[in-house]
């Protein structure tokens, strides 16, 4: 394979040439910032590369207007290091996908977190990226620099750009800096944890905790499993300022007590449970497919229910709207890298399975981690082409070509064709 | 009415008759309205100050009637302004001359409430009230709440992304909707998202609320609803100076409190308010605070004594903490009641609707005084100080010859030192026509055209809505080709009408 081309721009204006120059010859860029996410999302066609890294930095940062702007390829960890010596956050809990793919934790940038629309377990009860970003420059596929949103927590001037760029995976527009909402960070917590609950009597544990006024912040469950070595545990967490949190943790012990028993952890105990989660440890990850299952939170407990019978290990957070489960590879028959033919198979087929799962719970399921060989002989369409909502399909082609007619940016990723 | 729209079409016009009477095959009965007399109560929204009769008024029951509405219009080259309540305060439903009303009013039925996923699906006639209402039995409520909040519609709150006082903790109305129907000028229908936290492909539905009913009708809305916080406690703080008063605002966040409101006022405001209801504010103040903190009574207590320790330190001369939900609500009555205070001393008002970063209010708020003057104009202000959202309200009459004119020349200095001190346009009521001339000050010609070319995807024919948000009205395949060199648009100087 001949070497990528690979554009390393440190300035606005060096992105700005770098894509003018691939929309002049009609030639994808592909854009990598940390490239934490890189295995989930590899562009199809043949592109020189956009490395992001060097258009790093936090630019402002104002505690008091609950308001931070950085350079698109900042180290989200970086941010979070500003952030918490303010005692604020990024409310919607940003995960690092990096060590899912054996890559070291850190690397994951504040664009890569936006582009994926990336929220952790507080997106039960804080909203996700796509609700914490306020404005945004960026390049589009015209080759022209563009903003959206604004610098303020309120504004409602023109269509919401922003929000747009969340979860649109770099294939409308190159992100150059991005402004985000930040929230003071809960001064005390604690996380109630409930053992030996089925999957069921979690969903309702869980459903019940969210109609009494104790502010749940996260909701997850994790079920036993025969291929590790959990008990089934079900955690609510509770945040705020120390008094209330108190308050509300004796509440909730006291009107929950006829589902389960519950057990308070100090807050070093309940960090580590949700940073967990925020890294998903607790799924194997060495020869096992991670899919990724979002449906209505009521109904997440019949997902595992109807992936039981495939002795599949899985996890729900957002109180039973997101499942990550992890499918067992068959090994391939010689050892070796090659896939063959029944693994692939076998892999459709479990594929299909999910994704008609997710389907029938008015939800839907995403491939997240799988070997490249195998996940390329993978179909990535979620379904058949014809079927599908093909209004909404149109819809996105159109509007993926009024950003970048071309196709230079991200080329072949087809978000349409998820749908 | 000072504001140009597209010129009507004629043959348009012309043809009113058989517009009447295919809107009359889709929507039997009482549903189309055409005489000129009884089409005077669309003529205008809650902007009274633009008004225009539309050529006539459907009023459909269902998504089909929708769609088959919005078909016919696009495949006639019809014009169609959606309208929820009317009580747009930008001019977010000023009717089309030669265009049709499409009014969303008799779809007003809560289909589905669902506690175990904790959402409400509702039709876009329902009102904002109307929703928490029929969930307060169980303890739920829909966190939004706009002042219009017994009359405006859900439909009106998913086009405008509309707020309120509570939008600091709770969001506005893009964080607490799930999921919508959508009928698109081809009358085609689509969902966005649904039940689920998220959905695939780009996030249409981020884009659809706020869109100002220019990218399509909704018909359907599956909103997020929250569990009524056990008690609610507010403190009233008056300040000798505005800059006291911020710098506690400021302090308050710093402390890592999020109010559920934290609501400032002038003192020509407060001397209003207190004149019409006399609910016991000081007179002798510059600013006074409302600060509302919500939650279980341990967090309402602690989060007291915090917020008065901190009110005391930056020299609060008035400190009166809510001592029951009577009290509460009298605190809130006076603030409620700031429009119609001011429209006791005036023969009319203009509410303005703009963001700053906060730290920038004592600033803006005496080069306000400076404009005051200079345009001939008194001017009083509400502020949604948490989240620097100003909402002056200009005082003029309108029966005065050039007093409109002076009054929107005066918002105009506002919103463009709103854009000039790193805020925005608006905060919460929407560009509609109003804001509409003033997008340059915030946007460039690229970013308005990617905006545009949106508009395109879901509106070939830009029909919908006709007239809003954009300044300039360029057609799509225009757009299409425009490039842009060096921020220069060729022949920019040609009218793109």
């Amino acid at each position: 394979m001949a070497q990528q081309q690979c554009h390393a721009p440190s300035t606005a204006a060096e992105v700005l040439e770098a894509v003018a120059e691939a929309v002049a010859g009609r030639r994808g860029l592909e854009i990598r910032g940390g490239g934490s996410k890189r295995p989930l999302r590899i562009p199809a066609e043949p592109a020189a590369l956009l490395d992001m890294r060097a258009i790093a930095g936090i630019t402002d940062y104002d505690p008091d207007e609950l308001v931070l702007t950085a350079r698109a390829a900042t180290p989200l960890l970086e941010i979070e290091a500003a952030l918490g010596e303010r005692q604020q956050m990024l409310a919607f809990e940003p995960f690092d996908h990096g060590p899912l793919f054996g890559a070291l934790p850190g690397r994951a940038t504040l664009g890569g977190i936006i582009a994926g629309n990336v929220s952790g377990s507080r997106r039960l009860s804080s909203g996700a990226a796509r609700d914490h970003i306020l404005g945004f420059t960026a390049v589009s596929g015209r080759g022209e620099e563009l903003k959206g949103g604004g610098a303020v927590v309120k504004n409602v001037t023109g269509f919401d750009l922003p929000k747009l760029m969340a979860g649109s995976w770099g294939t409308l527009a190159v992100l150059i800096s991005i402004t985000m909402r930040v929230l003071p960070r809960p001064r005390a917590e604690t996380t109630l944890l409930f053992r030996g609950l089925s999957d069921q009597a979690a969903g309702r544990l869980m459903s019940a905790a969210l109609a009494l006024p104790a502010a749940v912040s996260a909701a997850a469950h994790l079920p036993s499993s025969r291929a590790t070595a959990w008990c089934a545990t079900t955690g609510l967490r509770l945040e705020g300022f120390g008094p209330s949190v108190d308050a509300r943790c004796r509440e909730l012990l006291r009107a929950l007590a006829p589902m389960g028993v519950g057990e308070a952890v100090a807050a070093e105990e309940s960090g580590a449970f949700w940073r967990g989660m925020r890294t998903l440890d607790v799924v194997p990850r060495e020869g096992h497919l991670l899919w990724r299952i979002s449906v209505p939170p009521a109904l997440g407990w019949r997902v595992g229910e109807l992936l039981a019978s495939s002795d599949v290990p899985y996890v729900y957070d957002w109180a039973g709207g997101l499942v990550w489960a992890a499918v067992p590879e068959t090994a391939p028959r010689d050892g070796g890298a090659q896939v063959d033919d029944a693994q692939a198979d076998g892999a459709r087929a479990i594929g299909a399975r999910i994704h008609a799962i997710a389907r029938s719970l008015g939800g839907h399921a995403m491939l997240v981690r799988a070997p490249a060989a195998l996940r390329a002989s993978l179909p990535s369409a979620a379904r058949a082409a014809s079927d599908g909502d093909q209004g909404l399909r149109r819809l996105h082609q159109r509007l993926k070509a009024a950003f970048d007619p071309h196709g230079i940016l991200n080329p072949g990723l087809d978000l349409a064709c998820e749908l | 009415m000072s504001v140009r729209m597209p010129a009507p079409d004629p043959r348009t016009l012309a043809s009113r008759a058989r517009i009447v009477a295919a809107m009359r095959d889709i929507v039997p009965g009482e549903g189309v309205i055409d005489q000129f007399d009884e089409l005077a109560p669309y003529e205008s929204d809650a902007l009274t100050a633009y008004a225009q009769r539309p050529l006539l008024v459907v009023l459909p029951e269902n998504t089909a009637q929708i769609s088959a509405i919005l078909c016919w219009c696009n495949e006639h080259g019809v014009r169609v302004v959606p309208r929820g309540a009317g009580t747009s305060l930008s001019g977010g439903a000023l009717p089309a001359q030669d265009g049709i009303v499409l009014g969303l009013s008799r779809l007003r039925r809560i289909l589905e409430i669902d506690y175990d996923n904790r959402i409400a699906v509702v039709q876009p006639g329902v009102t904002n009230l109307a929703v928490s209402q029929a969930v307060a039995a169980r303890g739920f409520y829909y966190a939004p709440d706009p002042s219009s909040q017994i009359a405006c519609t859900i439909g009106g709150n998913v086009a405008e992304n509309s707020g309120g006082v509570h939008c600091l903790k709770y969001g506005m109305t893009s964080h607490n909707v799930l999921g919508l129907k959508v009928v698109l000028m081809s009358g085609e229908v689509i969902e966005l998202g649904g039940k689920a936290f998220d959905a695939p492909g780009y996030d249409l539905l981020g884009l659809a609320v706020g869109s100002e009913g220019l990218l399509g009708v909704v018909s359907e809305v599956t909103l997020r609803l929250l569990v009524k916080p056990q008690a609610a406690q507010a403190v009233l703080l008056g300040f000798a100076e505005v800059e006291s008063a911020a710098r506690c605002v400021a302090e308050v966040i710093a402390h890592g409190i999020i109010p559920a409101g934290m609501e400032m006022m002038d003192r020509p405001a407060i001397h209003a308010a207190e004149d019409f209801l006399g609910v016991g504010y000081p007179r002798d103040v510059d600013a006074l605070l409302i600060v509302e903190v919500d939650g279980p009574q341990q967090e309402c207590s602690h989060l007291m004594t915090m917020v008065t320790e901190i009110a005391v330190r930056n020299g609060a001369s008035t400190v009166r903490v809510s001592g029951s939900e009577d009290e509460r609500l009298r605190f809130w009555a006076g603030r409620k009641a700031a429009f119609p205070a001011i429209g006791r001393i005036s023969p009319d008002y203009y509410c303005i609707d703009g963001t700053i970063p906060r730290r920038r209010l004592p600033e803006m708020l005496t080069r306000m005084s400076g404009m005051a003057a200079r345009h001939g104009l008194r001017v009083a202000n509400v502020f949604h100080a948490g989240d620097g959202n100003l909402h002056p309200l200009i005082l003029y009459d309108a029966n005065v010859p050039g007093e409109l004119e002076r009054a929107e020349a005066f918002a105009a200095d506002i919103l463009r030192t709103c854009v000039a001190m790193g805020g925005v346009l608006t905060g919460e009521h929407g560009v509609g026509v109003e804001k509409r001339d003033l997008m340059g000050e915030m946007f460039n010609d690229v970013d308005l055209a990617h905006q545009e070319r949106i508009k395109c995807v879901f509106d070939p024919a830009m029909l919908l809505n006709p007239g809003k948000v954009f300044p300039n009205l360029h057609r799509c395949a225009e757009l299409g080709r425009m490039h842009v060199h060096q921020g220069m648009l060729p022949f920019p100087d040609i009218p793109r009408f």
